[in-house]
């Protein structure tokens, strides 16, 4: 197989959402000897973004973007370790760290607003769910994101997000990564009160304010 | 803007308001009244056409009472299935007594202007928008009507102008409401025959129907009789609409009006076999109630609702097409109450089967058309026929080994199978579903302004297949020809 029809491949994959052959055909394509960073820009990233369009004309809808951040992803956990060995990078809207609040079992939400970040090129790290304020704390020092996405679904867990904001204050954080909140019970005035930088009401909007934040 | 498509509805959920016994009680009921107390024909042409078939005629009080048994052969003559034509055949309509098509209410007096908002009266460019936003709403399958009357241009020839404005905006199928006397029906006919190319043609490919009014309860309106007459010699399908209204042209009873519903519905059908067998005739009925506070016409309530399908059910008994009056709420504006009127008095039908369902897009009972109100009433019809496809059970949308792969606390959202099936799901057009802020910062805007946006995007941009050239010449001919000798 030849370098177009291998890329041409990855594109189909995230076009179709064929998220067994992520990995197989990154593998594939470092054993034919391509460049990682343009297998993920030419291949995987081109997908994604006809997937975007396609999605902003109504002709592909939510899972969709879900099953393309997967192909994707399965894609990219093959070859940013190339990347990294080359000591190359590619070109990410920034770093985000994703968790549901401590106490806070709920992942649905989180999880699409994760996929749909990952689709429209940002590097999502997704810490699951009832995440204590300490792993988010920790965690942040780790992988310095760009933002940092609390999710509460529940009225009861939303002084979680509340309590990562304090954290983040009180060890010098809070200037160098922006706080997203979200959940159905948080509203603007919420995110306000608690200091938090961007909200959103869903996954689309959430891509929009998560740009508007790192300046894209 | 994507062109939507839509399936009409044959309704998979199972319904009843009436049982067999209840049915043939009201049947046998009706027959007595016809045979005994007879049914008043307001036309010495339709008289002579009874006396001819053995009927007893009473010329002074012009009733006639029609034997059991012919009520009964007529009924096994007209068909239980046939066509109404479109100008162009893709919108041919295969009516049978199963799949549920929406049309257009019929002749509203007065419009909501698409610019100003305000109240204005009706006239003939409204029907030629309407029937173009008709034409683009997938839901809609033929125009009732006009849909409102045009009454910038001469009584004596305001049919035929209706018709001609109704084919510039539609190629579907049209159902004239205001052609009621002989001298106006052979005008509209020749306008039929022109478009279907000739008279014969006309006979096999329909573009028009006719429906005509009752005069409840127990009689027929005289032109209307005459002007079927003539379709019925031409073949064209016609139908006929008691609305007895309980309390004041029924019993108050629903039982007593579904008598006289059937009565008013069955009668004019035994004449129209008798002119030419086997025409097709379809039910048509609007059976309501009395305001009793006010003596108005009530336009949606929950008599309205169990009555159209109870007489559904009657009409699936004698295996005639019914069109049901339906869409047509009492509210004055597209809110709350046309809402709930609607989706009531489309739901019944729908899950009866019933044939026809006329009355998307008017106001303050079938007096106010509102283009809104088209684009909502189409919404609300598509949410009923979705609902009436009920749930299928099979191995595949059962899903049981993608459940079981996925596990506790997995989520289905990446899943091939979501893929398969999520286009399924129903998607609005005008329904609002935006998050608060997003609502909050367009505006406020809800169904009422998306619809508002959409009605001006489709008069701007749909375009309709015009009226041939020859067909306008012609068209001006005989609307000419009869302005010269109806206009005298």
């Amino acid at each position: 197989m030849d370098k177009n029809e291998l890329l041409n491949k990855m594109k189909t994959a995230v076009l179709e959402g064929e998220i067994e052959d992520g990995e197989g055909l990154a593998k594939e394509a470092l054993s034919a000897g391509l460049d990682p960073l343009e297998c993920i820009e030419q291949g995987f990233v081109a997908g994604i973004n006809e997937v975007g369009d396609l999605y902003e004309q109504g002709d592909m809808f939510l899972p969709e973007l879900v099953a393309a951040a997967e192909v994707m992803k399965e894609a990219l956990n093959v070859l940013e370790p190339e990347l990294q060995k080359s000591q190359q990078s590619r070109d990410i809207h920034g770093r985000v760290l994703i968790g549901s609040v401590a106490n806070d079992i709920h992942d649905i939400g989180k999880d699409i607003v994760a996929s749909m970040l990952t689709a429209s090129g940002f590097d999502v790290t997704n810490l699951g769910i009832d995440v204590p304020t300490e792993t988010f704390i920790s965690k942040a020092r780790e992988l310095t994101p760009d933002i940092m996405g609390l999710s509460a679904l529940l009225t009861t867990t939303m002084p979680e997000q509340q309590k990562v904001v304090e954290a983040l204050e009180e060890e010098g954080l809070k200037d160098k990564i922006k706080v997203m909140v979200g959940g159905a019970p948080v509203d603007k005035q919420w995110a306000s009160k608690i200091k938090a930088d961007g909200f959103a009401e869903n996954a689309v909007e959430a891509v929009k304010v998560a740009k508007g934040l790192v300046g894209k | 803007m994507k062109k939507r498509t839509f399936q009409p509805p044959c309704s998979k959920l199972k319904f009843e308001v009436l049982s067999a016994h209840d049915i043939n009680k009201i049947h046998e009921a009706a027959l007595e009244v016809m045979e005994e107390t007879g049914v008043r024909f307001p036309s010495h042409r339709a008289l002579d056409v009874f006396e001819e078939a053995g009927c007893e005629v009473d010329r002074d009080s012009m009733i006639a009472r029609l034997p059991a048994d012919l009520v009964i052969r007529s009924l096994r003559q007209a068909p239980t299935r046939f066509v109404l034509a479109g100008r162009d055949p893709k919108d041919d309509l295969f009516i049978d007594d199963r799949t549920s098509h929406l049309s257009t209410d019929g002749c509203a007096v007065d419009v909501y202007d698409l610019q100003s908002g305000e109240l204005r009266r009706s006239n003939r460019e409204d029907i030629v928008n309407a029937c173009k936003i008709a034409d683009y709403l997938p839901e809609i399958s033929y125009i009732w009507g006009p849909p409102v009357s045009a009454q910038d241009v001469p009584a004596h020839i305001r049919p035929l102008h209706e018709i001609e404005a109704s084919m510039e905006g539609t190629t579907m199928h049209i159902q004239p409401e205001t052609v009621i006397n002989r001298d106006i029906a052979h005008y509209a006919l020749e306008m039929a025959s022109a478009v279907a190319g000739g008279k014969e043609k006309l006979r096999e490919r329909p573009v028009f129907s006719y429906m005509q009014c009752a005069t409840d309860p127990l009689g027929q309106d005289g032109g209307s009789l005459e002007a079927s007459m003539v379709a019925a010699e031409w073949g064209i399908p016609t139908g006929f609409m008691p609305m007895p209204m309980s309390c004041a042209t029924a019993p108050a009873t629903m039982a007593g009006n579904l008598v006289v519903t059937t009565v008013d519905a069955v009668s004019p059908l035994v004449l129209m076999q008798l002119i030419n067998p086997g025409t097709p005739v379809y039910f048509a009925a609007a059976p309501t109630a009395l305001d009793i506070q006010t003596g108005g016409y009530t336009g949606g309530g929950p008599e309205d609702f169990l009555l159209a399908a109870a007489f559904s059910e009657i009409c699936h008994f004698y295996q005639i097409p019914l069109a049901v009056g339906g869409f047509a709420t009492g509210a004055k504006l597209p809110d709350w109450q046309a809402a709930v009127d609607n989706s009531f008095a489309g739901l019944m039908p729908v899950l009866t089967n019933t044939s026809i369902i006329n009355g998307a897009g008017t106001l303050n009972g079938s007096k106010i058309f509102s283009l809104q109100a088209l684009i909502m009433d189409a919404e609300i019809y598509n949410i009923i026929a979705k609902t009436s496809q009920g749930i299928n059970v099979n191995d595949e949308t059962l899903a049981v080994d993608l459940i079981k792969q996925t596990g506790p606390g997995g989520n289905y959202l990446a899943a091939k199978h979501t893929r398969r099936h999520m286009r399924d799901l129903w998607r609005p057009v005008v329904y609002d579903r935006k998050p608060y802020g997003s609502w909050e910062e367009s505006g406020r805007r809800g169904a009422y302004e998306e619809a508002t946006d959409l009605a001006r995007w489709i008069i701007d941009n749909h375009e309709v297949e015009p009226l041939p050239e020859e067909v306008k010449k012609e068209f001006a001919e005989i609307i000419k020809k009869a302005d010269r000798e109806l206009g005298r």
